[in-house]
């Protein structure tokens, strides 16, 4: 069963991004994403972490693709957001892409190698609160300094000339 | 029952797909999207390979925190963006070298 | 006093260095006092030093005062201390005692220098050198009076730098210096491998004990001499002396006649150990005093300049010094240092005078008849000819006397006939000097007639002490026949040099010597006298006889010219050769070169910056790849 969904979720989530790259309408491309990272956060269900799946649901499909979507409705081009031509781009692209994947899949090949099992248990989201707050208090305590330098970066960016 | 394997083939892939997207596409827009699809091939990465090894909790709060500050990053950047759009009417990377050394 | 004779150096170092400091903010007045007192002071404890030394227990001498540990590498270890005893206590009231009058005299003689300051912190600067030289109680800390008497001669001789003639000779006798000390060092080198320490006492003890090979002790006595041929202006390398009357009177009074040129026999005579244990190097020195004696008296023979006659008289006086330690004697040479330091410092003083009151004129051409007008100067200067001469009862006759004696009975016959020969020649060109510059017609410049006067008591006052003692201090060392008892002067060495090393002649031929040399004495003076006296038109046909030699003579053997091509001008020429391939070539090169090569680099680096985001993450993106393949791969 859960190896049923993990295929049909992996494979819509794969095919959005694809129909992402080829089309070339700039919403149309958020949409897709949209959809997209909905079906990864079933991936995550998948993997035992609940609130992760919904954090991802809620925060990057339901909030910064909508984010993107505003944007694209102030300034974007609309249909019109070519693909890149020029040749030498492209294909250092694809032969570098090619070699990343040959050179992570090496890097990986431990977990590769079937058959291979999770050893993990299955978490609860309440210990997750207790790790936020014990171990990882410091960063979490940065985070948020993070967003809030990244909040009053947005404001003053986000300013008319002349105003104060 | 899923192998790990498995989540991490699919982690490549969107990564991979990511890194093409970004080369393929020409407006800054549609690249900084490409961008956040790397995020989350990473994050599924992080996932599966810390509850592979056992400790599946600290996977999760990585991709807590990934979360956030991309949220973070998502709306500085997009500030930008529409700077740059603003100063020239147009997002295509192809139009902008004025750095040039 | 064992405690307080280490201030004797210093006091004159704190006075220069105030003067240096603050000199130019100071009045006249004032720095010229502060000047001689601390050299006065310095001497008034020499003097309490040397009697206490001579009321104590000799057993106790030398009294060594080490100040602070200076050098200490691994074995090599050189202390900064100081050391009294009779050779040092006898130097140090030569150097304050006359620098103390020399000092005075310059009160007067600088008067309108305007560089006044600067003159007396140097001449303090010097006598701390002299002093920290002859009290050193190691041969390392000798080594840095040496240089450091060095580095004072040049700035002193080159003191009115602006005159290009001054800079030339301070660099000349720089450097001819440098290459005596060359010799000098490596001979410190050797004797610290012979001996095993730098300290005087330990040396001794050590090469006397016959464990080091005689050829190593010739050796470094023959390295130590070079030092001195630099140092004391023998040959070869004397000819910086006479260029160094260049520099203002008082000077070439203090430091070309009385104390610097004569480190060098107090450094022979100090090291007697090495040379009584090496009659090689003995002789070489003795030998190269006399012919240096010799040479320097043809010269000075037939030079027009005042000082230039001096100088090359002091180069000769500082052979016969040598003769004496060169034959053993080394009390003799010392005793002829002692006497020497009075009348040639009167002799350059008492010259200071004559151009002081003719405005600067040296060539004697341009003089004669002083006599008249300078009542007070030509008596002293009278005096100081004299004693040079050998005349009977003035120093020098004591002296000189001393050292022939010894010669002849120890050194052998040719050395003996130079002294004599130099002895004939010296009364002759110093009566020469007396009867052109205080006789005859007066053939001055126009204009000087009218102003010609004595020079004030500041300066006269000192020629009379130094007359004063040229004609007594002879009478320290009366020779045996005459009624003196043993000579005083060598039982006071007696210390440092040894007894033994005088030899005691028989009545009969100390007579026959005593006459011979004051018949030589009175032949020079007589044929002065006859020469530019009676028979005044008699030199210029003598020269009009023999032109080549004359003008050899005048050229000074034309040496200077010899070392000009045959070492100054090959040196100088490699080394610009050197500079072009080597300096400009390789060094410049290199830097020139490794700044074109940056602005290369980053002119290749600039194709990178291209603008664009893709090209950007492009690079970054092979970056990536590149790291993570090499981690796999390694």
């Amino acid at each position: 069963m859960a190896i049923f969904l993990f295929v049909v979720l992996s494979f819509f989530t794969v095919a959005s991004v694809t129909a992402m790259i080829v089309s070339r309408n700039q919403a149309h491309n958020a949409l897709l994403l949209v959809f997209a990272f909905s079906c990864l956060g079933g991936v995550f269900g998948l993997l035992d972490a609940p609130f992760v799946a919904v954090a991802q649901i809620i925060v990057y499909a339901g909030a910064i693709m909508v984010l993107f979507l505003f944007a694209i409705m102030m300034f974007g081009s609309g249909a019109n957001s070519p693909l890149e031509k020029m040749p030498a781009v492209v294909a250092a692209a694809v032969v570098l892409s090619v070699i990343l994947l040959i050179e992570l899949s090496a890097a990986f090949r431990a977990v590769l190698r079937p058959p291979g099992s999770f050893t993990g248990a299955a978490s609860d989201p309440a210990e997750l609160g207790d790790l936020l707050f014990t171990k990882y208090l410091y960063p979490f305590e940065l985070t948020s300094a993070l967003i809030i330098a990244g909040l009053v970066g947005a404001v003053v960016l986000g300013k008319k000339k002349g105003e104060e | 029952m899923i192998p790990p394997g498995g989540f991490l083939i699919l982690s490549l892939i969107l990564f991979v797909f990511g890194v093409i997207a970004f080369f393929v596409k020409k407006d800054f827009l549609t690249m900084f999207m490409a961008v956040e699809i790397m995020l989350n091939a990473a994050n599924l990465a992080f996932l599966a390979l810390s509850k592979w090894r056992g400790f599946p909790l600290d996977g999760q709060v990585i991709v807590f925190f990934i979360m956030t500050v991309a949220a973070a990053e998502a709306v500085v950047g997009l500030a930008i963006i529409r700077l740059v759009y603003r100063r020239r009417k147009t997002v295509r990377a192809g139009d902008w070298h004025r750095l040039k050394g | 006093m064992t405690d307080f004779f280490w201030l004797i150096p210093v006091l004159p170092a704190v006075s220069s260095f105030i003067l240096m400091v603050a000199g130019r903010r100071l009045p006249k007045k004032y720095i010229s006092a502060q000047a001689c007192l601390a050299v006065l002071v310095s001497f008034i404890i020499s003097l309490l030093g040397w009697l206490r030394m001579a009321g104590a227990d000799a057993r106790t001498v030398p009294w060594i005062k080490p100040l602070f540990s200076w050098i200490a590498a691994g074995s090599f270890q050189a202390r900064f201390a100081l050391q009294w005893d009779p050779l040092a206590g006898l130097m140090a009231l030569v150097v304050t005692g006359v620098g103390f009058l020399i000092h005075v005299y310059s009160a007067g003689y600088m008067s309108g220098d305007k560089s006044y300051a600067r003159y007396f912190a140097l001449l303090n600067l010097f006598t701390f050198a002299m002093l920290l030289l002859v009290m050193a109680s190691n041969i390392v800390l000798m080594f840095v009076g040496w240089e450091g008497v060095g580095l004072c001669s040049y700035l002193l001789i080159g003191f009115w730098f602006e005159k290009p003639e001054a800079a030339a000779a301070g660099k000349k006798a720089f450097l001819y210096n440098r290459v005596g000390d060359t010799g000098f060092l490596a001979g410190i080198l050797f004797l610290w491998a012979a001996a095993g320490s730098a300290e005087f006492l330990e040396i001794d003890a050590s090469l006397a004990s016959g464990r080091v090979s005689p050829a190593l002790i010739t050796l470094i006595g023959l390295l130590l001499f070079v030092g001195a041929m630099g140092k004391s202006a023998q040959i070869p390398l004397y000819v910086w002396l006479p260029d160094a009357m260049e520099g203002p009177t008082p000077v070439s009074a203090l430091i070309h006649a009385a104390t610097m040129v004569t480190a060098g026999v107090y450094m022979v005579a100090r090291m007697n150990v090495v040379y009584r244990l090496s009659d090689t190097a003995s002789s070489v020195v003795a030998v190269v005093g006399a012919v240096t004696a010799l040479f320097a008296a043809t010269i000075a023979l037939v030079q027009n300049d005042i000082k230039r006659v001096l100088a090359y008289s002091t180069i000769s006086q500082i052979g016969y010094m040598f003769i004496g330690c060169g034959v053993g004697a080394y009390a003799a040479g010392m005793f002829h240092l002692f006497t020497h330091s009075f009348f040639k410092s009167l002799l350059f003083l008492g010259a200071g005078s004559v151009m002081h009151a003719l405005g600067g004129e040296t060539d004697m051409r341009k003089m004669g008849g002083l006599r008249f007008y300078l009542p007070r100067t030509y008596p002293v200067f009278l005096i100081g000819s004299l004693a040079i001469a050998g005349i009977p009862f003035f120093s020098g006759f004591f002296s000189k006397d001393a050292i022939l004696t010894q010669a002849f009975l120890r050194g052998g016959l040719f050395v003996w006939i130079l002294g004599i020969l130099t002895a004939v020649m010296t009364a002759f060109y110093m009566f020469r000097l007396v009867f052109l510059t205080f006789f005859g017609e007066e053939r001055f410049e126009p204009g000087h007639r009218g102003r010609i006067h004595e020079p004030p008591p500041v300066m006269t006052f000192p020629l009379a002490v130094l007359a004063l003692f040229s004609t007594v201090s002879g009478f320290l060392w009366i020779p045996e026949v005459v009624g003196g008892r043993a000579p005083w002067f060598s039982r006071y060495l007696g210390s440092v040099i040894p007894p033994g090393t005088e030899s005691h002649p028989r009545a009969l031929t100390e007579w026959a010597l005593i006459i011979v040399s004051v018949a030589a004495a009175l032949t020079g003076i007589f044929m002065a006298f006859y020469l530019y006296r009676r028979r005044p038109a008699l030199p210029h046909q003598m020269v009009r006889r023999w032109p080549r030699a004359y003008r050899v003579l005048v050229n000074k053997f034309y040496v200077d010219e010899v070392y000009r091509s045959l070492v100054i001008n090959p040196v100088v020429r490699a080394s610009e050769r050197l500079h072009e391939v080597f300096d400009l070539g390789v060094i410049d090169g290199a830097v020139n070169g490794s700044a074109r090569g940056a602005g290369l680099l980053g002119k290749a680096l600039n194709l990178l910056q291209t603008g664009y985001v893709k090209d950007y993450a492009l690079a970054f993106f092979l970056g990536a790849v590149l790291i993570l393949g090499y981690f796999l791969l390694f």
